[in-house]
């Protein structure tokens, strides 16, 4: 009893050391996204006015000013590049999930879109670069930014789509089978709607993900000084208004308007996926 | 596996439909299931049945798990075509034409003979959507028309009084038992000839099984059912005929009552009274 009651206290300090050291890894962690945002608010908040969203980007050395050609550069960008991104990514992935199954292409596809999925942004704003601001266009383009944005957008809704689809149980399949359904009505009515907060999900995650994205658009989009919603020139947008706000900047008021861009991207994204968590998590409920 | 193509010859057709049956009326064959094999990729899961199902009344399929109960039903209205390494054999004539040839619209068929299963599948759609799918595939019906078709799938289905306040709730938010009326309902909405029911009261309670029962009762009035079922007392209450199978074979069929008390065959005997299965 005594060697029992020895081992057992070794054992509980050994618990009480690992629980210590673990819970100081997460506190390392989370540390980092707490000083982040921390840091987002206190110089971002002060420059948040009207005006940031009412007027462009100010020439150097001069006051007042907004990011309104920036913000719009980018949702525009977001906006197409989600656009292009969810019907190619929803249909690929429907193919995979209830068409291509295992078959040999199938595979293929799914082999190539992991590996798009983890490639680095910076290779796909080369790539169209090369192929459209450098080759078709023969300029920059918003055209070629929100290009960019799709093809880094398509792996994440073709995967959530194909695995949200794959969680629809097959009776349902079955059952709709059953009342003389062809199967792509059986898809369309009866899977997408079983699967839909997933997808919804999986489409917002992608929203996430491209609003940030500073290196495609460096290569394609570009930016501007100035306010303009020709999306075939290039188009000012908040990450790399921010990249050019900073780097070797010696304008206060444009740093201040960076910490301000900064702010409203992450708030942005941060909110986008608090709604996708949320949407996943009624999913669950449901399924 | 311990048949053999022999053993099938041995078949005890306990029917005779020139002779005055329990039903009081003459029989009709709406289904004929001629030398029926079935296979899942090369394992044969189904040995030369020869069956009839008598149209408006109700079959029963019974044996123990993995004897084929399942398999059979799922080719009458070619579920089984969903799966690419399951092929059938044989003939399944549904009013003399056979339904597994390659001239026949799987879709039309399955409209025209309706399945519900184990276990209940409403569609994630409202309880109106969910009777009105099968109707919309097949049918352009207006406003009234549609409410007045599923007025009467719903009442017939015995479930109209529960859910008539609430048509534009989720067909997911009824109970099981309420589920699988409603699959039903959706079912008979299309006014198939033949029902198929795999076993549909195994996932419910006591109560909700002898409504649906009743149900089937009621159903074979215009309908062909034919009802997979664990549950021999269910077979012995339910259904007008009953098919034993065992093994893949079709051991006995015949008529439910003489099936269960005086089954020709010593395998049948057994299992009836549970000394196996």
């Amino acid at each position: 009893m005594q060697i029992a009651s020895a081992r057992y206290a070794r054992r509980r300090a050994a618990n009480a050391v690992m629980l210590s050291i673990s819970l100081a890894a997460a506190v390392f962690g989370l540390l980092w996204l707490v000083w982040i945002l921390a840091t987002l608010l206190i110089n971002g908040v002060g420059s948040l006015s009207l005006t940031l969203f009412t007027e462009s980007t100010p020439p150097p050395g001069s006051t007042g000013g907004g990011l309104l050609n920036a913000i719009y550069g980018s949702f525009m960008m977001t906006l197409i590049g989600t656009v292009i991104g969810t019907i190619v990514g929803i249909m690929a992935g429907t193919y995979l999930a209830e068409f291509g199954k295992t078959s040999r292409l199938a595979e293929v596809i799914r082999f190539v879109n992991d590996i798009l999925l983890s490639a680095p942004s910076i290779v796909i704003g080369l790539f169209v670069y090369q192929v459209l601001v450098a080759g078709l266009f023969g300029h920059y383009s918003g055209w070629a930014g929100a290009v960019a944005l799709s093809i880094i957008a398509i792996p994440v809704v073709t995967r959530t789509t194909e695995d949200m689809l794959r969680l629809v149980p097959n009776t349902l399949r079955e059952a709709a089978s059953a009342l003389g359904s062809p199967q792509w009505k059986v898809v369309s009515m009866v899977c997408y709607r079983a699967a839909r907060n997933g997808i919804i999900t999986g489409v917002l995650l992608a929203v996430a993900r491209i609003s940030g994205e500073t290196a495609p658009l460096l290569y394609t989009s570009f930016s501007s000084q100035f306010w303009s919603s020709d999306l075939s020139q290039a188009l000012a947008n908040l990450p790399v208004t921010i990249y050019q706000m900073t780097l070797n900047s010696t304008d206060p008021r444009s740093v201040e308007l960076a910490w301000s861009g900064a702010l409203l991207i992450t708030v942005t994204i941060l909110l986008l996926n608090i709604i996708a968590r949320a949407l996943s998590s009624l999913g669950g409920k449901q399924g | 596996m311990t048949g053999n193509g022999a053993q099938v010859t041995t078949l005890d057709v306990n029917i005779n439909v020139d002779r005055p049956n329990d039903l009081g009326r003459d029989l009709r064959e709406k289904i004929s299931v001629r030398n029926l094999s079935f296979f899942y990729e090369d394992h044969e899961a189904l040995k030369r049945i020869n069956l009839p199902l008598y149209e408006r009344c109700v079959t029963a399929f019974i044996g123990p798990s993995g004897c084929g109960k399942s398999t059979l039903l799922r080719i009458l209205n070619r579920m089984y075509d969903l799966y690419p390494k399951q092929r059938a054999v044989g003939e399944v004539l549904l009013d003399g034409e056979n339904i597994l040839g390659p001239k026949q619209d799987v879709n039309l068929l399955r409209a025209r003979v309706g399945m519900v299963f184990q276990k209940p599948t409403p569609f994630p759609m409202s309880i109106y959507d969910n009777v009105a799918f099968g109707i919309r595939l097949y049918e352009k019906l207006d406003q009234a028309e549609m409410d007045s078709r599923i007025e009467a799938a719903l009442r017939r289905a015995a479930l109209w009084d529960e859910v008539k306040d609430k048509l534009k709730k989720s067909g997911t938010s009824l109970s099981g038992g309420q589920q699988q009326r409603l699959c039903i309902a959706r079912t008979i909405a299309m006014r198939p000839d033949v029902l198929l029911l795999d076993e549909p009261t195994s996932a419910l309670d006591p109560i909700s099984t002898a409504k649906i029962e009743e149900l089937i009762d009621e159903l074979k009035t215009d309908y062909t059912i034919a009802i997979v079922t664990h549950n021999m007392q269910q077979a012995a209450r339910a259904a007008d005929f009953t098919a034993f199978m065992y093994l893949g074979e079709l051991v006995e069929f015949g008529e439910t009552s003489e099936l269960f008390t005086s089954p020709k065959n010593e395998r049948t005997h057994s299992y009836i009274t549970g000394r196996f299965g």
